[in-house]
């Protein structure tokens, strides 16, 4: 049940009836047999289901053992404060903390390690093959990878550390836990929840507010407005130029880099857009994904504002606990005993930020493009902090900062830097999207873009001004929200009148101008394969 | 904010939003107005005033073949054609069951070579003959039936979501006709006055089976049974054209359930001659269909069999009938003299058939 498909719009209009129909303690109940049959038609067989159910008790039955191994050996300590020495509190403390390690430790491997396996098998077997002759070439398995499996997986594992480190008390209730994991809005495309965060309102009972679902639907529209008349239409352009390659060099790699920065922000941003306003239309907070992130003036900024709870844990999970863990911290002390106070403490920084950016390039898909963009992402960052005493010396000196359009300059760059490297994520292979992008600097051809030779990519001009006036709204939207600092919706919604006539113009203009329906290889939002 | 004034924002939106879909809908749906214009003829049917104690249903091989207005001037026989593109035997059928809720004619002449196929077929000849029915249980049902694989019955509901993508390509006449279509039949009879001789056919291929699809023939079946619950004399001709072709293998099957249900069975192709067709005069293009020509002498040939077999009435004597069909042939005229300017200007017809373009 794709997020564009008339079957989703009539299931989540039912499943918002239902909501407000059903008693207020049943509303909770009801999103999970909704999640669950969203997530059953995904595979009518099943097997997308045990999946997602294993993954539940998995991290359901760990989280209740470590929330009792903590809470007792709490009690324990609590009881036994005048038995027990300062060193044998501690010993008796990392006892605890190791049995809390090991259970999580065994929840991950379970968890992550279904992940692994159905994502990643092939591929590791695609690599090892290359090394091996045709002959003893290991078969490819026939493995299922369920929908959204990396972000329900990421989301079952922050819980699963959370309640490890007591920031959560673990959930009693399986029901909730199956919820929390399987909650349809998000499973597929994210944001990636935190327990803390989302069980605030997932589970609570919500009263029909006018306002809030005003808020919702109009977000839903705008969801809809960015992928089917932005993202899909521009997708027909993209196709060609990213496949026929033969043809499509030089200034069709330029070309097609920017309508894919275009169509994958409509798109991403659009499912997004959908997924909260869900959400808001049932009372239910989810995290902001993206701010702005075409705004950012460096490629560090843009991953603060670009699937930030994607970033956010990452750093939270992965980056943090490598860097104080304890062998990190040994070979912080051991290189800046060798390289020097100054280089060495950098080393670890340097080698958590490369497993961090690996990590990020490897979720993202099991393929070298993915891996070398993550990689891609680590060299600019890090040369980029490397680079900034030069960066405030040459400052300090022509005070570029001050001067008007510089500002822009500094968005433009980061636009080109990110939009160049995503083409990793549109080219069959690395070497390939290599050629791709030196031939857009040694074999421009400018007349492209006056030749007519756009309108053979599949559009029409009709289909470009739509496209025009789809970039100038969503540019201008953004604008607004970065000059003013306020949100568009909220001001919209002091005026009923005008909210009323945007919620209009949206529907119609999706139900017109939306590239859907026969006739449309109606694109399937991309994170969904994430 | 007061609740009421809460309630009346919402229903306005909702109001205005519906109104505005609605309209965006009238103005995407194609209009059928020139060029291929058989999506048109089954909404006319809703509009005629006149009642129809004939009434035929089926494919081109109706709505081409036979003048409604000889069988009137002729007979006084007063008959509609419910047919459209390559309607298939299903489609008759809740045609038939949807032309029941309005009247209840004295005999129903069904033509049998849509029994050739025994499955949906195309979206676009669903679309023709079904986007025009009013909405009931029979449309409901005809839809079911119909659907190919990528069709969606959304999309039937609210046509908007098939049709939205003409938005880039509308024409005058989508504003032109947004609302209110002109009339492209005569009581479903879709008049061509050029001539184009009939040609030699390639052999017919040999099938593997002959046999009548199943699905096809129980909706045969349906129809023979609704007409008997509805006292309507049922009637199944084959019409006189030759291509595509009518196996002796089909034509004996339709012939065996004729016989079984004690019904009337003409193939016409036998009786051509009889009808005084010249197929070198008699066809507009190459002998697949019958032109004004060909259609008149068809419906004089029906006209003569029907009052013979049925009690029908005399319409002409019915002087508000009368009224009626004099606004008719008035219609069919004007529409024979157009045609015939035409072809005495520029040797073809330009403003009908599926390549008509703007004089």
């Amino acid at each position: 049940m794709l997020f564009t498909s008339y079957s989703f719009v009539l299931f989540v209009a039912a499943v918002l009836l239902l909501y407000y129909i059903v008693p207020r303690k049943f509303q909770w109940p009801l999103l999970l047999v909704a999640s669950y049959y969203f997530y059953y038609c995904a595979d009518t067989k099943g097997r997308y289901l045990l999946f997602i159910t294993v993954t539940s008790v998995v991290t359901w039955i760990c989280g209740i053992v470590m929330d009792k191994i903590g809470t007792e050996g709490d009690a324990y300590v609590k009881a036994h404060k005048a038995d027990l020495s300062k060193e044998e509190r501690k010993a008796y403390k990392a006892q605890v903390k190791h049995k809390k390690n090991m259970v999580l430790l065994l929840s991950l491997l379970i968890t992550i390690g279904i992940l692994a396996v159905t994502k990643y098998t092939n591929f590791v077997i695609t690599n090892i093959n290359s090394f091996l002759k045709p002959g003893n070439a290991i078969r490819a398995m026939d493995i299922i990878v369920p929908l959204g499996i990396s972000f329900y997986t990421f989301q079952a594992a922050s819980y699963l550390i959370d309640v490890s480190r007591g920031t959560i008390k673990s959930e009693k209730n399986f029901f909730k836990m199956a919820l929390f994991v399987s909650y349809f809005p998000q499973l597929v495309q994210g944001p990636i929840s935190r327990f803390g965060d989302l069980s605030q309102t997932l589970y609570e009972p919500h009263k029909f507010e006018l306002n809030g679902f005003g808020r919702g639907l109009i977000r839903i529209l705008w969801g809809y407005f960015k992928k089917l008349v932005i993202a899909d239409r521009i997708m027909i352009a993209i196709k060609p130029m990213i496949t026929i390659t033969d043809k499509y060099f030089g200034t069709y790699v330029f070309i097609a880099m920017l309508f894919y920065a275009f169509e994958l922000y409509c798109d991403f941003t659009g499912g997004i857009d959908i997924t909260i306003g869900i959400s808001e239309c049932m009372g239910i907070k989810l995290k902001e994904n993206f701010i702005l992130p075409y705004f950012s003036k460096n490629v560090k900024e843009y991953w603060n504002r670009w699937h930030i709870t994607m970033g956010t844990w990452f750093t939270d999970y992965i980056f943090y606990p490598l860097s104080v863990s304890p062998r990190m911290l040994k070979l912080s002390k051991w290189s800046r005993s060798h390289l020097g106070d100054k280089l060495g403490k950098r080393v670890t920084v340097y080698l958590s930020c490369f497993l961090v950016w690996l990590a990020t390039g490897v979720w993202h898909g099991a393929a070298w493009n993915f891996i070398v963009w993550g990689l891609a992402n680590y060299v600019i960052i890090m040369v980029s902090q490397e680079l900034e005493p030069l960066y405030a010396k040459f400052h300090g000196k022509f005070h570029l900062k001050d001067k008007p359009g510089y500002a822009m300059f500094e968005i433009c760059r980061t636009i080109f830097i990110m939009s160049c490297i995503r083409l990793f994520d549109c080219y069959r292979n690395v070497p390939l999207t290599f050629k791709m992008i030196g031939s857009m600097f040694t074999k421009a051809n400018l007349k492209v873009y006056v030749d007519g030779s756009l309108m053979e990519l599949g559009l029409t001009a009709a289909d470009y001004t739509v496209l025009v006036i789809g970039f100038i709204i969503v540019l201008g939207v953004g604008v607004y929200k970065a000059q003013t600092k306020k949100d568009v919706r909220t001001e919209l919604s002091k005026n009923i009148p005008l909210f009323c006539l945007v919620c209009v113009l949206l529907v119609i203009s999706v139900a017109v101008l939306g590239a859907y329906g026969n006739g449309y290889d109606s694109t399937q939002f991309i994170y969904n394969q994430f | 904010m007061k609740k009421s004034k809460k309630i009346i924002i919402i229903l306005a939106f909702v109001v205005v939003t519906a109104v505005l879909l609605w309209m965006a809908q009238r103005l995407v749906m194609p209009k059928y107005q020139k060029g291929i214009i058989e999506g048109s003829m089954i909404e006319e049917y809703y509009g005629d005033k006149a009642p129809h104690e004939v009434v035929f249903i089926g494919d081109c091989e109706v709505y081409e073949n036979i003048s409604t207005v000889e069988l009137y001037e002729k007979y006084g026989i007063s008959s509609y054609i419910r047919g459209s593109a390559q309607q298939l035997t299903w489609q008759s059928y809740y045609l038939l069951e949807d032309t029941l809720r309005y009247e209840k004619p004295k005999v129903v002449v069904f033509n049998v070579l849509a029994l050739k196929y025994n499955e949906p077929q195309s979206e676009s000849y669903n679309r023709m003959s079904i986007d025009g029915m009013k909405w009931s249980s029979s449309k409901w049902n005809n839809i079911k039936a119909s659907m190919t694989e990528d069709e969606n019955m959304l999309e039937y509901i609210f046509p908007l979501l098939r049709y939205h993508s003409r938005w880039s390509s509308l024409t005058s006449d989508d504003f032109k006709y947004m609302f209110k279509k002109d009339l492209v039949t005569v009581n479903g009879y879709y008049m061509r006055c050029d001539v184009f001789a009939e040609m030699d056919f390639p052999p017919a291929p040999t099938l593997t089976d002959y046999t009548l699809g199943d699905n096809a023939m129980y909706y045969l079946e349906k129809m023979a049974d609704l007409c008997e619950e509805n006292g309507v004399k049922f009637v199944l001709i084959k019409a006189p054209t030759l291509y595509p072709y009518w196996y002796p293998e089909w034509d004996q099957q339709v012939q065996d359930f004729a016989n079984s249900r004690g019904i009337d069975y003409i193939n016409y192709i036998d009786i051509r001659d009889d009808i005084g067709l010249d197929m070198s005069q008699d066809t507009y293009d190459g002998g697949l269909h019958l032109n004004i020509y060909g259609a008149e002498k068809f419906a004089d040939s029906l006209g003569e069999y029907l009052v013979a077999n049925a009690d029908l009435t005399d319409y002409r004597n019915d002087s508000e009938v009368n009224a009626m069909w004099e606004e008719k042939i008035q219609r069919y005229n004007d529409l024979r003299e157009a045609q015939l300017l035409e072809l005495e200007q520029y040797g073809e017809l330009r403003s009908w058939g599926m390549n008509a373009v703007d004089n």
